[in-house]
């Protein structure tokens, strides 16, 4: 087994390989709506490489993280949509 | 918001093929050498994870000299503004690099094209790229239905990768015509690496369908998505998916050297045979200075980084390698070139600002880039026009300009001065 890390997305424990992406660790909780657009809408990760801004969370309370340049933290608190 | 001043002989930004190999040159000759990159680790793009995990034994070799090499990597470190000739600012996790250089390289890569067509903002419709590589930085995929669309030799690597992962890829729809296509195919047996790379490629791929001349029309679903649906040859169908992986091509990423003041020329750096830009003491290679593929990328790193050295010979000696590569991108770009049936994909409701949520009707009655900023904040978002700007380019012809610092979005206490 590769070691692990911890992270809370949106209150529910995920475990992730160490060196992953706060981008993955979402997606693995069954989460794909990541923000919401300034109109409403659901938005996700679409570039998965720190250009578009669609895959920004609050993480450990500072908001506007983008999720696909931030990797896991052991204890780290994501919060989407917020 | 503290600061760290870091002072290089030549300072790299980009940690990709191309900056690597430029490094590589400096150093090799005992000039001192700092690559700046955004992402946590090395590798760019399409060397994403491989630094500990080469796929391909050229990959290997490269990253067997950099580990050798005393090169200085800060990485996480994004460059958002030029307070003065020969320094930049980038934004770092917990402070402000002050990076200042006699010479300067810029190698800041590519991204992909998106283009708007209805349903495009769904969650889970995402890149190409940007599903390999969140697949890359740990998601599991296998067992999931993806579709992989748009154009470039791009969709083959990702359908690919997410097959080896264990991923059920329905279907790749490139845009490209089969003429197009053919042509290509005949173009590479000039060279023979390439043409068996697309052909083992295309033999690990046999129980993929390979849809020629066929493009996403819409995507569907409720908060995420749930299916898309295809055209070819003038007849629509619907295909259910977890994912849709789609991206048009590439393009060059120009704002720093817009922000330098660099000439761009059919979108892409201008550079001399030594790769120099239009302003003295920077170079540009790789991708930035137009779209060829990984071979171009390294082989203008290296020249980069031998004439930023001094080393004008060792330069010379590559510059038919480079060429032939070039012949290559020029393939490329002609074989992927955009259909205009594309144009006609966004609905009057379809958004095509994603950040500002600025639909295609309200852009349709503007006549230019600047027009669309001021009456309907297009491309005022976060991302700065970097997605909505490429593809009103091709939407509708605008010439999309006008970087301005700082040209990421930085914490306010990155802009001042001492805190």
């Amino acid at each position: 087994m590769p070691e692990e890390v911890v992270v809370v997305v949106d209150g529910v424990l995920v475990r992730m390989p160490v060196g992953s992406m706060v981008s993955a660790a979402i997606m693995t909780a069954g989460v794909s709506s990541f923000r919401r657009s300034v109109s409403g809408e659901a938005r996700g990760l679409l570039c998965g490489m720190g250009i578009c801004f669609e895959c920004r969370v609050t993480i450990d309370l500072q908001p506007h993280c983008r999720s696909c340049q931030t990797v896991c933290q052991n204890g780290m608190d994501i919060r989407t949509c917020e | 918001m503290s600061r760290r001043a870091v002072g290089s002989d030549v300072l790299i930004i980009g940690a990709g093929p191309a900056g690597l190999a430029a490094a590589y040159r400096v150093v090799e000759s005992g000039v001192g050498a700092s690559v700046v990159d955004d992402n946590p680790d090395v590798g760019g793009q399409i060397w994403r994870g491989e630094k500990e995990k080469p796929s391909t034994p050229e990959a290997a070799a490269w990253f067997e000299k950099i580990r050798k090499s005393k090169i200085n990597f800060i990485n996480g470190a994004r460059v958002f503004q030029q307070p003065q000739s020969g320094l930049l600012l980038a934004e770092c996790e917990n402070d402000v690099c002050e990076l200042s250089y006699q010479k300067l390289i810029l190698a800041t890569g590519a991204r992909e094209r998106f283009l708007p067509f209805p349903g495009w903002t769904l969650p889970n419709v995402m890149g190409a790229g940007g599903l390999q590589a969140l697949v890359k930085t740990g998601f599991a995929i296998d067992g999931k239905k993806v579709v992989v669309a748009g154009s470039g030799p791009l969709l083959l690597a990702v359908a690919d990768y997410l097959t080896r992962k264990g991923a059920e890829v329905i279907a790749i729809a490139e845009q490209a015509s089969r003429a197009n296509l053919f042509r290509f195919g005949l173009g590479l047996i000039n060279q023979r690496g390439k043409a068996s790379h697309a052909y083992k490629l295309k033999k690990r791929l046999r129980g993929v369908k390979y849809l020629i001349g066929c493009w996403v029309v819409a995507a569907h679903g409720v908060e995420k998505l749930e299916r898309v649906t295809l055209q070819q040859a003038g007849r629509r169908f619907d295909v259910a998916c977890d994912y849709l992986a789609c991206g048009f091509h590439l393009v060059p990423n120009l704002e720093l050297a817009e922000l330098l003041g660099c000439s761009i020329e059919d979108g892409a750096v201008r550079v001399d045979e030594f790769q120099q830009t239009s302003v003295e003491n920077v170079y540009s290679a790789g991708e930035s200075t137009g779209i060829g593929g990984l071979e171009l990328s390294l082989v203008e790193g290296e020249i980069a980084g031998l004439a930023a050295t001094g080393q004008t010979p060792k330069a010379r000696a590559l510059f038919s390698n480079r060429d032939k590569q070039r012949r290559f991108g020029h393939l490329l770009n002609r074989t992927f070139e955009l259909r205009r049936e594309l144009r006609d994909l966004p609905l009057n409701d379809t958004i095509v600002c994603r950040c500002e949520d600025v639909s295609f009707e309200r852009l349709r009655t503007s006549s230019s880039w600047r027009e669309a900023k001021l009456h309907t904040r297009c491309g005022m978002g976060p991302c700065q026009g970097r997605i909505c700007g490429t593809a009103v380019e091709f939407l509708f012809g605008w010439n999309v300009e006008s970087v301005r610092p700082p040209v990421f979005p930085v914490r306010v206490g990155s802009m001042g001065g001492e805190t």
